[in-house]
């Protein structure tokens, strides 16, 4: 039975009384309270229920390393899963749920797993496998998928905001405790800019409970003296509810700020993600108790020695009023004597040491409890509540001496320091036998960028567990920093902590020693992941020799437990199975963050719109405000089609085609990349990044031109213009402008140095508006100001001068086979010129056109795509544009490539037009030929593949283009393509132009 | 995340602002290349356990190339130089000595 005390509780405020929810009921706890400490102040006990095999679990722990009491939280909007119950601050109206209990966590129908444990053994997921593929895929995956996993994902988007912050500092210290502090005295007083993190809303961390005094008076005293230094120090940042998460290459390291978890009503941010970058990390981040291995330590009442008093004395909260301590050192005995000064019972403490002669046993002796040496646990007895436990020799294989009945268990199997962050980065560990514990090896720490180390351990993390070690070693180690960190540490702090010294430890593995298999299978290392000493010894059997192995093959130490409770005492088993020495086993990797931090955090601000800008063209609003239907290209939106409100998507694009094709198209060509490339030697560079001759284009000229990349392959095309002897504007694709500038600049940079050539890109400083058809003409002339006739402005030419008032250049080229200009006026006039488009063009049939009506355009016209046409792995000659590719010049970049034979082979798939047998059929896109063989390998042989693929509309069938093993050779032929639905799709090879392949109508 | 200098523009950079471009000091072998020479420009690059000279970007910022030389098991970094050399400054290479007698130089 676990209550509230009447007096008491360092952390609580009952001035300041909290409702709160738990499974529908209304409960009341503290201000100061965790969501923990308030249900165990209510009796709530029983928590939820486990991973795998659905056991009832209550608290164990205090802190982030509680594996059981995960729960729900919130509702709707701000829900989420997996949270625990330890780190949850009591707040009013707070709404919680148990985790994989139906229809309660009382009545689980999943508990049946708990009897059929059996077949659950280690590795069980990968033994399935093994199975043939029916059962898989019949039996055990829809079971499993309905029985495992950790709560359940939130429905709705989180309506909470998260942001970044971001620091760099001198020391960023990690643990708010008394080495923490006392090494942030040092570096602070020694004038550097220091960051100190603190996971909890409290500072001073365990002293204050475990009764520590310094310089003769309560820790807390000290505490509250250097915590008020601090805050005054201007160099000097503390941050309470932020916990240290993870440490990476080059002294950067992430913090996690709980904001409003504590006050949800708060405005702001909910969570930051602090990115830091610091000279030097402390990580003072202490230890964590380890549980003892027992059959039944995961019976809701059984828990961690050091939370029983955490609770006790910080939350005034009793876990039980009969308890009884298992313990195999001496720091177990402090809360024999917390539980005794409560007014509560002791019935025994149960210790496996031989003898227990320290200063705190002869304490809790002298208060008449028992104290049995050399004795175990045999079994912890109960279900849903711990009812009593029997004892038995250490030495022996379990037979029952004694049942004690009792209704908490505290549990203490010495500590482990805390070395996650030690070890994020790659810091190494050495076991220290005489602890009992992997510590932070000092000679082999996580290197910075000038090859020193960057991280050190301080206090309880450091293997220091005694508070008077601890101290120094905060101001030892708070020094060492301050002075790698480029400061003068100054006058030596005297500062002396004392607390009743201890005998040491004795490492227990499992008890009693010899326990026999029935026992190994209820005696739970990883209590999150339903781990047991029986699973890990199964792996041993099984020939699972390495410790990251075994991890994976039992779960042991995975997901957010990353070793904290679990990882010594599986170690310490599989070390024994294997009849090695734990050090020798070695640990798992020790992986960020620390303790699970949100998904919303590290997201901060980039969702919605801000997760990728997006690029927007000067007439951008207009098309969204004229039925644009947008399409994403690259990180632009360009409209697919404008959409009438009397048709459909595809009706929208038909009649796009057939009036562009009669009268005149306009078409927002904004989003082509424009790069200028400029200076003396800019024709020779040219004449490198193209596969065509650009050096020899006349001023006032345009050419089209390709790049291939040093392999060979096409990267990307566009019209170049030469606008005068030593500059050149190079049109690019849409999504290729900042590729292809980069490109040209690291060959310029990196290469060509000594080259005179400069580049920019303009893309976004200028409006492209193509006017396109028979009648384009007219139109201008309508506009008036520039003499666009044949002969002065010819195809392939240019222009600079006014349109219609505005400051205009016209190029004469077409991506649709029709008479088309390309008029590109500045940004800031490009809207102006479109409108005066619209409205002037009315008289001709003028109408918008998207991308789509683009797209058939150029197809039924037969010119490529890069990106349909292209993928990385096709050559221009592939795509009959040999006439493209200079036979004159020396060098250009793919050159070389394209000599190779696979290059030359005349086997290659080259681009033909398809014309589908039956005009009521448009093939696939990424339909491939067959030719009725089958290869080795049982597949059917291909002898090429659709590359784009539409409906033409002027033609009135179905056209495509793709790339076709001997194709241009094969002209007139028939090829088959199979669909997914199993039918043939039969097409004629045909030239790729389908539609005025003269070029009659664009030479007008 | 790594921390480099941008020689350039003298800046301490995040590697986030920063764009690798592998192997630094190749020679390019064009047009006229034998397949070998080819081959080796094209393909084959050093993966060493230890010292290496790399290429940079500092693309979220001055958008100019540089080199570095860097650990690739401790990740220390001798420095970093002008991607406008064909090797790697002769001060640096005298530093990396030091730091690492066993490190047999810099190979084109």
């Amino acid at each position: 039975m676990s209550t509230r005390l009447p007096q008491g509780g360092r952390l609580i405020d009952r001035k300041s009384a909290l409702e709160f929810n738990w499974n529908g009921t209304r409960l009341m706890g503290y201000a100061g309270d965790t969501l923990a400490s308030a249900l165990l102040a209510n009796n709530q006990t029983l928590i939820g229920r486990s991973f795998k095999y659905h056991r009832p679990r209550g608290i164990l722990a205090s802190g982030p390393e509680e594996p059981n009491a995960l729960v729900g939280l919130g509702q709707g909007a701000s829900f989420e899963p997996n949270q625990r119950t330890t780190t949850t601050e009591l707040f009013t109206d707070l709404s919680a749920t148990s985790q994989n209990a139906w229809p309660s966590v009382h009545f689980d129908i999943m508990g049946f797993n708990r009897i059929l444990s059996r077949v659950f053994p280690a590795g069980f997921y990968y033994k399935t496998f093994l199975f043939p593929r029916f059962a898989w895929k019949h039996l055990f995956e829809p079971v499993i998928r309905r029985a495992a996993g950790l709560g359940a994902a939130p429905k709705t988007p989180d309506a909470d905001r998260y942001e970044y912050f971001y620091a760099t500092v001198d020391m960023l210290i990690i643990g708010g405790g008394i080495a923490g502090l006392a090494a942030a005295l040092r570096a602070g007083r020694a004038g550097a800019r220091v960051l100190l993190l603190e996971q909890t809303a409290h500072w001073g961390g365990r002293a204050p409970v475990d009764g520590a005094e310094i310089n003769g008076a309560a820790a807390q005293d000290w505490i509250n003296t250097t915590l008020a230094e601090l805050d005054g120090m201007p160099n000097v940042t503390l941050k309470n509810r932020t916990m240290g998460a993870g440490v990476y290459d080059h002294g950067w390291a992430t913090g996690y700020e709980r904001l409003t978890d504590h006050a949800p009503k708060a405005a702001g941010p909910r969570h930051r993600l602090w990115r830091i970058r610091a000279k030097r990390i402390i990580s003072a981040t202490g230890a964590v108790e380890r549980p003892l291995s027992f059959a039944g330590n995961d019976i809701p009442g059984v828990m961690l020695a050091s939370a029983v008093r955490d609770y006790l004395i910080n939350y005034a909260t009793s876990c039980g009023d009969r308890l009884v301590l298992a313990t195999n050192n001496d720091d177990g005995y402090r809360t024999a004597l917390a539980q005794h000064a409560a007014g509560l019972t002791v019935a025994a403490v149960i210790d496996a040491r031989a003898s227990a002669a320290g200063d705190l046993p002869q304490q809790v002796r002298a208060l008449g409890i028992p104290v049995h040496t050399g004795r175990a646990i045999a079994a912890a007895k109960g279900n849903k509540y711990l009812k009593a436990v029997t004892i038995c020799a250490q030495a022996g294989e379990g037979a029952v001496l004694e049942t004690i009945p009792c209704d908490v268990l505290a549990m203490s199997g010495g500590w482990s320091p805390i070395v996650h962050l030690w070890s994020h980065c790659g810091g190494k560990l050495h076991w220290d036998a005489t602890q009992a514990m992997f510590r932070p090896d000092p000679m082999r720490p996580p290197l910075g960028a000038d090859g020193t180390g960057f991280v050190h351990v301080a206090g309880s993390a450091n293997g220091h567990l005694d508070a008077a070690s601890v101290l120094k070693d905060g101001f030892d180690i708070g020094t060492l920093a301050t002075k790698e960190a480029g400061f003068k540490a100054g006058p030596a702090l005297k500062d002396m902590a004392t607390s009743t010294p201890e005998h040491p430890i004795e490492p227990i593995w499992q008890m009693p020693q010899g326990m026999g298999p029935k026992k190994q299978m209820k005696t739970f290392l990883d209590y999150q992941n339903d781990v047991k000493v029986s699973d890990v010894r199964l792996a041993a059997r099984e020939g699972y020799e390495s410790v990251e192995h075994t991890k994976r093959y039992t779960t042991l130490g995975m997901a957010t437990d990353q070793g904290k409770l679990s990882n010594i005492n599986g170690l310490a088993i599989l070390a024994d199975s294997l009849n090695a020495e734990i050090p020798d086993v070695g640990t798992t990797t020790f992986r960020p963050p620390y303790h699970p931090i949100s998904m919303g955090s590290i997201a901060g601000d980039a969702r919605g719109e801000l997760f990728k800008p997006v690029r927007q063209s000067p007439i951008h609003n207009w098309i969204a405000d004229n039925g644009g239907f947008f399409e994403p290209v690259a990180d632009w939106r360009r409209p697919y089609c404008y959409q009438r409100t009397d048709e459909s998507v595809s009706e929208a694009v038909t009649r796009e085609i057939l009036n562009t094709r009669k009268n005149i198209g306009l078409l927002d060509a904004s989003t082509l990349g424009k790069i200028i490339v400029k200076g003396p030697d800019a024709g020779r560079f040219m004449d490198m990044m193209y596969t065509n001759m650009m050096s020899t284009l006349k001023v006032g000229k345009c050419r089209y031109g390709l790049m291939c990349t040093e392999n060979g392959f096409l990267s990307d095309d566009g019209v170049v213009a030469r606008l005068d002897s030593d500059t050149f504007l190079c049109h690019t694709t849409s999504g290729g402008s900042d590729r292809i500038h980069a490109w040209m600049e690291e060959w310029l940079q990196t290469e060509w140095w000594d080259w005179q050539v400069y580049t920019a890109n303009v893309t976004e400083q200028y409006a492209q508006i193509a006017v396109v058809g028979p009648k384009a003409r007219h139109l201008l002339e309508k506009l008036g100001g520039m003499d666009v006739s044949g002969e002065n402005l010819p195809f392939m030419g240019f222009l600079d001068g006014e349109i219609g008032g505005i400051k205009a250049r016209a190029f004469r080229i077409s991506f649709s086979g029709e008479l088309s200009y390309e008029i590109a006026v500045p940004a800031s006039d490009g809207q102006a010129f479109w409108d005066m488009c619209i409205e002037a063009g009315a008289e001709f049939g003028l109408q918008p056109y998207g991308t789509e009506c683009l797209h058939v355009m150029r197809a039924e016209k037969g010119f490529i795509m890069i990106g349909d046409e292209t993928d990385g792995t096709v050559i221009p000659q592939d795509l009959g544009l040999s006439w493209a590719i200079s036979k004159k010049k020396e060098d250009f970049l793919g050159k070389r490539a394209q000599l190779r034979p696979h290059m030359q082979d005349p086997d290659r798939w080259r681009l033909v037009g398809l014309r589908p047998v039956n005009d009521g059929e448009i093939i696939p896109d990424g339909a491939y030929a067959v030719d009725g063989t089958i290869r080795e390998n049982g597949v059917k042989n291909m002898i090429g593949r659709v590359t784009s693929t539409y409906y033409s509309p002027t033609l009135g069938h179905g056209i495509a283009m793709g790339l076709v093993q001997n194709g241009p050779e094969r002209m007139g032929e028939q090829i088959d393509f199979p669909t997914l639905d199993g039918k043939m799709i039969r097409a004629t090879i045909c030239d790729p132009v389908f539609y005025d392949p003269e070029g009659a109508l664009q030479n007008v | 995340m790594l921390h480099l200098t941008c020689p350039n523009c003298g800046q301490m950079v995040d590697e986030t602002d920063l764009h690798a471009g592998g192997q630094a000091h190749i020679t390019r072998h064009g047009a006229g290349a034998s397949d070998a020479d080819f081959e080796d420009y094209l393909f084959m690059r050093k993966n060493p356990k230890g010292v290496h000279f790399e290429r940079w970007r500092h693309v979220y910022g001055c958008g100019k190339w540089f080199h570095a030389a860097r650990c690739t098991t401790t990740l220390q970094v001798f420095g970093t130089y002008s991607a406008q050399t064909l090797t790697p400054p002769k001060p640096l290479i005298t530093k990396i000595k030091k730091l690492r007698p066993e490190w047999e130089g810099f190979e084109k």
